[in-house]
């Protein structure tokens, strides 16, 4: 996933320019975007009852009473979801409303046990906020865009339905209904695909870092509805469509792109773009009209009876305050200026928690066991990470969560290297069979003698044995040829299985060779 | 000796300590009397085994020496609003024909932890919407009363508690648990000639109660006189952390603590509900517990709660439309009843299975609901509505100001006979007219009977109270109680 | 207050009861009549009120992150029209 994740960072790359046009027959077309992403909130309970969360249970078998509807069942509000929107408001720097109410979202549908959802229309939780993307990886400050969050409200997911098992009946499962989601309603700011997807993506960054949702989109915790509409630069907002679900990055940015040319397509033929939800095809490239949905739209939202307003006080958003991490763009200026990483570097560390996470750890500990201060370290620990640990990662198909060197192993390896026990081929040697073993460096040093050697009289040894053996390229040297320089070094450290300080070697070399 | 069955929730709880007759003697004495009242159509349900089982635990720990739980050897009648577990529970609705729960109302759970047994579940209006008992689709209840002079039409128990009102007034049950939205607690019993009283919105749990109109909904006991009403809502009332608007207060000892002496206590009579064409019998008999009250020691002072007449017109854009939200949940996919026919998709399920399930009463409150709250109108009527409903609130704020209790009639006419008002919802909706105020405002308020009307028919008085006073009210009750000497009851016909 | 049988039929449909043409005839003038009273409310003045939102003061309460309920799929089926597999069943949907 992480590695995945480092894949998303290379696609942002590819991005060249935020006025992106569509070419029309009619001359070129700005694409509007805003995003409605729905995120479900990390809880062990429902929203509003006490029933699992837990993704992939059994059908029905994470229901209660409140979640089935049952006839004089009342909702009673779960204090972490509220917590974690609160916290996700206060990380977009919006403002939390101390002040907010739940309404009744009234609509009939065979995954709404209740008849309507509870969300929150009138009174969010949170309101404005905003969210910085950077439209070039290699200088995240180069090119960066601010992207309005217009509110971020509470509201109850819907249960699943299936339509494959029978063949003229749906079967409802319950178990999603009920689950607390964020809905994230951005201002229509977005003006290309590639922003539409950079701002997931720093979304999705967000909400892990705050660890107020997972960010599994693949499991559906976090999933977006798209609006799209198009006009000539400059002019007015044209008409929008809302394409409902879209569950990836890379969709979203599809959805936007064929959505976006269908609208103009549309409009030079002379027709006109109506207001609707639309769904997303990714089989066939398309979206298409929903048109089951269309009559639902008188919603006929009221506050909840059964829920008195939510009212918030300081202590308690203190704590919320108090209990956040810091955030994306924070921790990477800090790598940046504090520990001296490259801007590349900071970026691609920074962009997922669990990657900054787990290089924190290994920096920690490589401080704590080098007796040096991080900052020195960074440099190395941040390059083996990127470079080494995540080859080997890509190429075991395997990410940081289930990495067989943890943080602490990492550190010991990079702790070896730098005092000189280890040589870069010996290191990368002694990783190996880190892979696969699991165990420790010191250990599989100790154990296989791998240790590297500075012993000159050892060393010198072997470098009279090897000159002894080529005196036709002794005399060459000799002659002025120093390039076979390289070729003696060489000659040495296989003589000594790599084990060599190469530094010693040279040394030695050079005083030899120099007869 | 009277009959066991003539006896209150007091009177048997202390008759079965003392020995004077056993649990088992009084649930048996009460299941006949249910058995054989089959023409009042009171119960939906009846659970002679329920109340049985709960009788013989009460022996079986009064032989042992065991301390005695609050209700134990009373039998009870439940309105077949609360959820009780693996009994039919339908709310009168064809929609839940058949419906048991595998839960139990916090309400009738507590009352079954007292040690109360049950005879069976009470008829009312089709999910509490009627205020006469004729939207019940298992049929009217017929009051036990009759007008004097031979007239034998049927008469309205009241509603929607009315199954409970008239099992009550017929003596086949001491007690019973109702439901009051607009004054489905207090009408009936004030139209049989009964105390009932809903206390202050969130004293008793809504969890489990099959839901009306949630910001109004409220449960309360009734019963033949105000001590049992002070019994039996001391062992419903109670703080339940699974809904969300329980107030988490302490019970207070209303039984213990009751007491007739109003001195000190100031009176307010609203002005407003003195409403042209309220028969005068009615007026007479408020003057009547005016004087009263007086002689309890109270003082008496004139108030006004200038919105009084705009307090249905919000009541009936409220509940409608919380009504058409809360019941949405009946679309024949989980429990209830399912209409579909062959070839018919989800939602011509959902509009076929509705139109059958419920009836035309409830149908027509969900329309206005969905009305009032559709695109275009939400503002004008629910927002308006929940303006003026804070006015209506101020306006009590204000009169409690200058005096502790108000007194009102319950009911602007004794009880009518059945089908003389269903013709007309409007005329119906105007029944509530005194009751629905204080529905609004979530204050608490009872009915005690009062007098008869020259047609030998039972009238109320309405007591209302600051919130969670409930103390006063009772008090003020018992003292028109003591005055009033009402001890007429309806003769048996059934 | 000007209630049709055509908006009577919208209302019905968003409400999802199937009524007839008949039926719609009989609800247009009652509800007319009903909404038509309901609209004196009109005249009230409210432009400095608030809409109530707790009838009697107090606060909404939150419940700790705690799993309570769950695992009791039979209970939860028991009382369905039909079901199968453990699931609620209704007429195919078509999205």
């Amino acid at each position: 996933m992480h590695t995945r994740q480092a894949a998303q960072g290379i696609r942002i790359e590819e991005m060249i320019e935020s006025t992106y046009r569509i070419q029309g027959e009619t001359g070129e077309w700005e694409v509007v975007i805003g995003l409605e992403v729905h995120a479900q909130v990390t809880s062990n309970a429902k929203l509003f009852s006490g029933a699992a969360t837990s993704f992939g249970a059994e059908p029905n078998s994470q229901v209660s009473l409140i979640d089935a509807a049952m006839p004089g069942m009342l909702p009673t509000p779960n204090l972490e979801c509220i917590r974690q929107a609160v916290r996700t408001g206060m990380a977009i720097g919006a403002v939390i409303n101390k002040w907010s109410r739940f309404d009744r979202k009234n609509y009939f549908y065979a995954d709404l046990p209740q008849g309507y959802q509870i969300s929150q229309l009138f009174h969010p939780l949170v309101g404005e906020g905003q969210i910085d993307i950077s439209l070039d990886d290699k200088d995240p400050e180069a090119n960066v865009k601010t992207i309005g969050i217009e509110r971020i409200h509470v509201e109850q997911d819907a249960g699943k339905l299936m339509h494959d098992q029978h063949p003229t009946r749906s079967y409802v499962d319950l178990n999603r209904a009920g689950v607390a989601l964020m809905e994230i309603v951005s201002k229509p700011d977005m003006r290309s695909p590639q922003e539409a997807g950079a701002y997931l993506s720093k979304l999705r960054a967000i909400l892990r870092y705050v660890g107020s949702c997972d960010g599994n989109m693949d499991q559906g915790s976090m999933r977006a509805d798209v609006n799209v509409s198009v006009r000539k630069p400059g002019a007015e907002f044209g008409t929008r469509t809302e394409t409902k679900n879209v569950n990836s990055v890379r969709f979203v940015m599809q959805t936007v792109e064929i959505e976006a040319r269908r609208q103009v397509e549309v409009i030079e033929a002379g027709g006109k773009i109506v207001q609707e939800t639309r769904l997303f095809d990714p089989d066939k490239g398309e979206t298409r009209s929903m048109r089951s949905k269309e009559d639902a739209h008188d919603y006929r939202y009221f506050p909840d009876p059964d829920l008195l307003p939510l009212e918030l006080d300081d202590a308690f958003l203190e704590e919320c305050r108090a209990s956040l991490p810091e955030l994306p763009d924070a921790k990477r200026r800090r790598y940046e200026q504090e520990l001296g990483l490259s801007a590349y570097n900071a970026a691609t560390l920074t962009a997922d928690a669990d990657t900054a996470r787990w290089f924190e750890a290994l920096l920690a500990e490589g401080a704590r066991i080098q007796k040096k201060g991080e900052n020195e370290v960074a440099r190395a620990s941040a390059n083996w990470l990127l470079s080494d640990l995540y080859g080997a990662l890509n190429r075991l198909n395997k990410d940081l969560d289930t990495s067989p060197v943890s943080p602490e192993q990492g550190a010991e390896l990079l702790a070896l290297a730098a005092d000189g026990t280890l040589s870069g081929p010996l290191a990368k040697q002694v990783f190996e069979i880190m892979l696969e073993t699991g165990d420790a460096a010191g250990k599989i040093v100790e154990e296989r003698g791998l240790k590297q050697t500075s012993d000159t009289g050892a060393i010198e040894a072997v470098i009279a044995e090897i000159l002894a053996k080529n005196p036709g390229q002794l005399e060459q040297y000799r002659g002025g040829k120093e390039a076979l320089f390289g070729f003696f070094v060489g000659q040495t450290m296989k003589a000594m299985a790599g084990k060599a300080n190469p530094a010693v070697v040279n040394e030695l070399l050079k005083k030899a060779l120099a007869g | 000796m009277s009959e066991i069955t003539d006896l209150g929730v007091a009177a048997l709880r202390d008759g079965v300590r003392a020995g004077t007759f056993s649990a088992r003697e009084v649930a048996d004495a009460f299941i006949v009397k249910v058995s054989k009242a089959k023409a009042l159509n009171a119960f939906i349900v009846e659970t002679p085994e329920h109340a049985l089982a709960a009788a013989t635990a009460a022996d079986e720990a009064l032989a042992k020496g065991e301390a005695l739980k609050p209700l134990a050897g009373v039998p009870i009648g439940m309105k077949d609003l609360f959820a009780t577990k693996g009994v039919q529970t339908t709310a009168a609705s064809h929609m839940l024909e058949g419906f048991k729960p595998v839960y139990e109302s916090t309400v009738s759970q507590k009352l079954w932890d007292a040690g109360a047994g049950m005879l069976g579940k009470l008829n009312l209006d089709q999910f509490a919407m009627g205020s006469s008992n004729e939207t019940s689709y298992f049929g009217n209840v017929i009051s036990p009363w009759r007008r004097g002079g031979g007239d034998n039409a049927p008469l309205a128990p009241g509603g929607s508690s009315g199954g409970s009102s008239a099992a009550i007034a017929a003596r086949l049950v001491p007690g019973a648990t109702g439901t009051d939205t607009g004054g489905s607690i207090r009408q009936p019993a004030a139209f049989t000639g009964i105390s009932g009283i809903k206390p202050t919105y969130g004293r008793c749990s809504r969890w489990g109660v099959v839901a009306f109109a949630s910001s109004l909904d409220q449960a309360g006991p009734m019963a033949r006189d105000v001590k049992d009403c002070a019994i039996l809502l001391e062992n419903m009332a109670g703080f339940d952390a699974k809904d969300s608007t329980s107030l988490n207060l302490p019970v207070p000892k209303w039984e213990e603590l009751l007491s007739g002496d109003l001195k000190g206590k100031k009176i307010g009579i609203p002005k407003e509900y003195r409403l042209d064409g309220t028969p005068e019998e009615i007026l007479a008999l408020w003057d009547q517990g005016i004087a009263w009250v007086k002689d309890a020691g109270a003082e008496v002072v004139e108030v006004s709660l200038p919105h009084t007449k705009y307090a249905l017109p919000t009541y009936y854009i409220i509940a409608p439309a919380e009504a058409s939200s809360n019941l949405a949940r009946y679309d024949g996919v989980r429990y209830g009843l399912r209409e579909l026919a062959d070839g018919q998709n989800l939602q011509d399920m959902y509009a076929a299975t509705r139109a059958a399930g419920f009836g035309p009463e409830v149908q027509r409150r969900i329309l206005i609901g969905t009305y009032v709250l559709s695109a275009g109108f939400y503002d004008a009527y629910f927002t308006q509505a929940s303006k003026v409903r804070t006015l209506i609130a101020q306006d009590f704020e204000n009169a409690f100001t200058v005096c502790d209790l108000l007194l009102t009639p319950t009911a602007p006419s004794a009880a009518f006979a059945l089908g003389e008002k269903s013709a007309d919802p409007l005329a119906m909706y105007l029944n509530d007219v005194f009751t629905v105020p204080a529905s609004l405002a979530g204050l608490p308020a009872m009915s005690v009977p009062a007098g008869l009307d020259s047609a030998g028919l039972p009238l109320g008085l309405q007591i209302i109270g600051k919130p969670l006073d409930e103390q006063g009210v009772l008090g003020a009750g018992l003292a028109i109680e003591q005055r009033a000497g009402f001890t007429a009851r309806p003769e048996q016909w059934w | 207050m000007s209630v049709d049988t055509a908006t009577v039929k919208k209302v019905a449909s968003l409400a999802r009861i199937a009524i007839s043409d008949a039926d719609a005839e009989r609800l247009a003038p009652e509800l007319n009549n009903i909404l038509g009273w309901i609209e004196q409310l009109g005249e009230v003045d409210t432009s400095s009120v608030e809409p109530m939102t707790a009838v009697i003061p107090n606060k909404l309460r939150l419940r700790e992150d705690v799993v309570t309920e769950g695992n009791q799929r039979d209970a939860v089926l028991q009382n369905a029209p039909q079901g199968e597999h453990g699931f609620f069943t209704v007429p195919k949907v078509v999205e």
